[in-house]
């Protein structure tokens, strides 16, 4: 029993990191109906922009205590991702705003391999190696461990979400990205300055993959510049899996995605009496994504949207 | 500039015997293609050439999933992939089995069709990027299973790829050595470049004549708006199925084609990146417009080549040294070009006339 729920624990850390990088898909996608692709890249830079500011603080020798310069990696890589993605979205999505649909998702590529590629000249092509701020100290909780890293992540993950749905149900700014969501024409006659809350959304969803970056580099202990590619896709796959454009989907799109994966990489040896190995995880993952698609085609949250005409 | 010889091009088609003249014209400078290119900047070039007629291959046939019937495929490489591994386990040492091309390229294309029915059934009720994400994911199990099938029993020889792949021959005349045919000698990547360029403008044929037909109207109804396509008769089922199955043919048959040419094929050259360039191809050339397709995938397959070989020695040139190593030079240019040529033509660097008009005069929201 205690390898389950060391799975179960290894899902849940994975999927919270999955759920705040779904979130930045999902909220673009509901207020923009677009793919940002490039959504991936901006986590693979917050990651490496924290690693820089941790390495130079402790090479300072300032006598600054651990967690105060964890937060001051943390707060430098939101605003470098904040920027970032405000000036994405003015380059290379606002201008195609009413352009075909599929223009600006050719310029999210663009902007993909851009900043990979700078990633890559800035930091090089190896991987980096997270200064150990916290070292990880392992807790046994019913015969599985869960190392303080771990709990953070969850904890500050769950944090932050109840964080962004208080913002988007409670507060103005949040009506009026949900009013933008449900039709930017009408939102914009109420008064709702359109480009502001696009923008916003934009800067929220990054500072969110700035924590989601940094909380999976801490736990994995490495960074480098093609992490962004990989997580980006899975967590768009999460997006999709909650139903995209529902916040409460994309938290427990990217939760079950993480579950999936772990518990299939634990388990599909046996289910296949060892003739598939832990190698076809993502073959798992992607299954049951393609089945809730095929019995729910919206998601598993998501609403029944009327044909776009 | 280029527009100035393209509306030339245009006017020159109208004009009967401008349109025999130019297509002679065509066919001769097609045809001393590959020795000037020998002759100037040296073999490696036809061989490019040779893998950019694949990717017009490629792109024409993701073209008529996306361009023709509206439904957006991020993994249509997996159809390549497909095709490739048809014709590489069955004519290669691998399992001692060397059927001949002519029969495993066809073989390839209608596995490849299966393949795309198998992925369409399924999807028929997901729209849009829905649709995306189960194609995306559709590719990369594609992909995992082709690096994985070695164990317990070896199927496609895992991630070492398959080695020693029959190279096309014709008449026992191989394409892997130099030929020499009436006095001139042909080197083999010559002879594929003109195997590739026949079933190329084969292909392109297909797309044109599709285009118009009551199946391409059919797509076109469906792209714009699937329940009065539904209304006017169309089993959309039936019609939607059918665009899986004929692009995944398309590209079943480019991967067969590659097999032979490259004589080696890994589950490396089937990544998501792949369907992501091909893609690009085709919408940076003209969703939907066949001569735009063919010119996007011609553009993207050729440039960052140029790139890699042209970006070392100019910086050499400038600035006494090499600052940024060409790869990563090639690569930031082809992001930055992505970019660029989507900000600027929207529509593609060669829209269809019908789809220009449709962007000039007023357009409802929300519209692919």
């Amino acid at each position: 029993m205690d390898i389950f729920l060391q799975q179960i624990l290894n899902g849940l850390v994975l999927g919270s990191v999955y759920a705040l990088v779904a979130l930045g898909y999902t909220m673009v996608y509901g207020i923009l109906g677009l793919i940002n692709f490039a959504h991936g890249e901006v986590v693979m830079v917050g990651a490496l922009t924290a690693l820089s500011v941790t390495r130079a603080l402790m090479a300072a020798n300032l006598g600054l205590p651990a967690p105060l310069i964890a937060l001051m990696a943390l707060l430098v890589a939101i605003v470098v991702c904040m920027t970032l993605g405000f000036t994405i979205e003015r380059i290379a999505y606002r201008p195609l705003r009413r352009a075909p649909r599929l223009a600006p998702l050719i310029t999210a590529i663009g902007v993909s391999i851009l900043l990979q590629t700078l990633a890559m000249l800035i930091w090089g092509r190896r991987y980096h190696t997270v200064p150990p701020i916290f070292p990880p100290t392992p807790h046994a909780i019913a015969g599985a461990t869960i190392t303080n890293v771990q709990i953070l992540i969850i904890v500050v993950s769950a944090l932050i979400m109840a964080g962004l749905l208080m913002l988007v149900h409670f507060t103005k700014l949040g009506r009026a990205m949900r009013a933008t969501a449900e039709n930017p024409t009408v939102a914009g006659l109420m008064g709702v300055n359109i480009n502001r809350i696009i923008s916003a959304t934009f800067i929220i969803g990054s500072a969110l993959a700035a924590v989601a970056g940094v909380l999976v580099s801490t736990n994995y202990g490495i960074a480098h510049y093609y992490m962004g590619f990989i997580l980006g896709l899975k967590a768009f796959t999460a997006a999709v899996l909650g139903g995209i454009g529902n916040l409460g989907g994309a938290m427990l799109g990217g939760l079950l995605l993480g579950l999936i994966e772990s518990l299939g990489a634990g388990y599909i040896g046996d289910l296949t009496g060892g003739f598939l190995g832990s190698h076809y995880q993502d073959v798992f993952a992607f299954l049951v994504l393609i089945l809730v698609l095929v019995f729910r085609p919206t998601g598993l949250l998501g609403e029944r949207v009327s044909e776009r005409a | 500039m280029k527009a100035a010889w393209l509306t030339g091009l245009a006017r020159l088609q109208h004009d009967p015997r401008g349109k025999w003249m130019g297509m002679v014209l065509a066919a001769i400078v097609l045809a001393l293609l590959p020795f000037a290119l020998e002759a100037s900047v040296g073999r490696t070039w036809v061989r490019i050439i040779d893998l950019a007629l694949l990717y017009v291959m490629l792109a024409l046939g993701l073209n008529i999933v996306v361009g023709f019937a509206g439904l957006l495929d991020l993994g249509y490489i997996a159809f390549y992939a497909v095709g490739a591994y048809v014709y590489a386990l069955l004519a290669s040492p691998h399992f001692g089995i060397h059927l001949p091309w002519w029969t495993l390229l066809p073989i390839g294309a209608v596995i490849a069709a299966f393949f795309g029915v198998v992925l369409g059934a399924p999807t028929l009720r997901l729209r849009g990027d829905y649709l995306a994400i189960v194609t995306l994911g559709f590719g990369e199990i594609i992909r995992i299973f082709l690096t994985n099938l070695n164990a317990p029993i070896n199927i496609t020889n895992g991630p070492q790829g398959v080695n020693m792949i029959d190279p096309i021959a014709i008449d026992g005349l191989s394409f892997a050595k130099v030929n020499t045919l009436v006095g001139v000698p042909f080197p083999g990547t010559h002879l594929y470049y003109y195997l590739f360029l026949l079933l190329a403008a084969l292909v392109i044929f297909v797309c044109i004549r599709l285009e118009d037909s009551r199946i391409g109207r059919a797509w076109a109804a469906i792209r714009e708006d699937e329940i009065a396509a539904q209304a006017m008769g169309i089993n959309t089922r039936n019609v939607k199925l059918l665009a899986f199955a004929m692009g995944a043919s398309f590209g079943g048959i480019a991967g067969g084609l590659f097999s032979s040419l490259q004589g080696f094929v890994s589950p490396e050259s089937f990544a998501l990146w792949e369907s992501i360039t091909v893609l690009c191809m085709v919408v940076l050339g003209g969703m939907g417009h066949v001569a735009g397709v063919v010119l996007g995938a011609i553009l993207l397959a050729t440039l960052p080549e140029l790139l890699r070989h042209t970006a070392g020695p100019v910086q050499q040139e400038l600035f006494g040294k090499v600052i940024l190593d060409p790869e990563s030079l090639r690569m930031l240019l082809f992001g930055l070009a992505l970019i660029l040529v989507m900000l600027l033509r929207p529509a593609g660097l060669w829209p269809s006339p019908t789809r220009r008009r449709e962007l000039t005069s007023a357009r409802a929201p929300g519209t692919v």
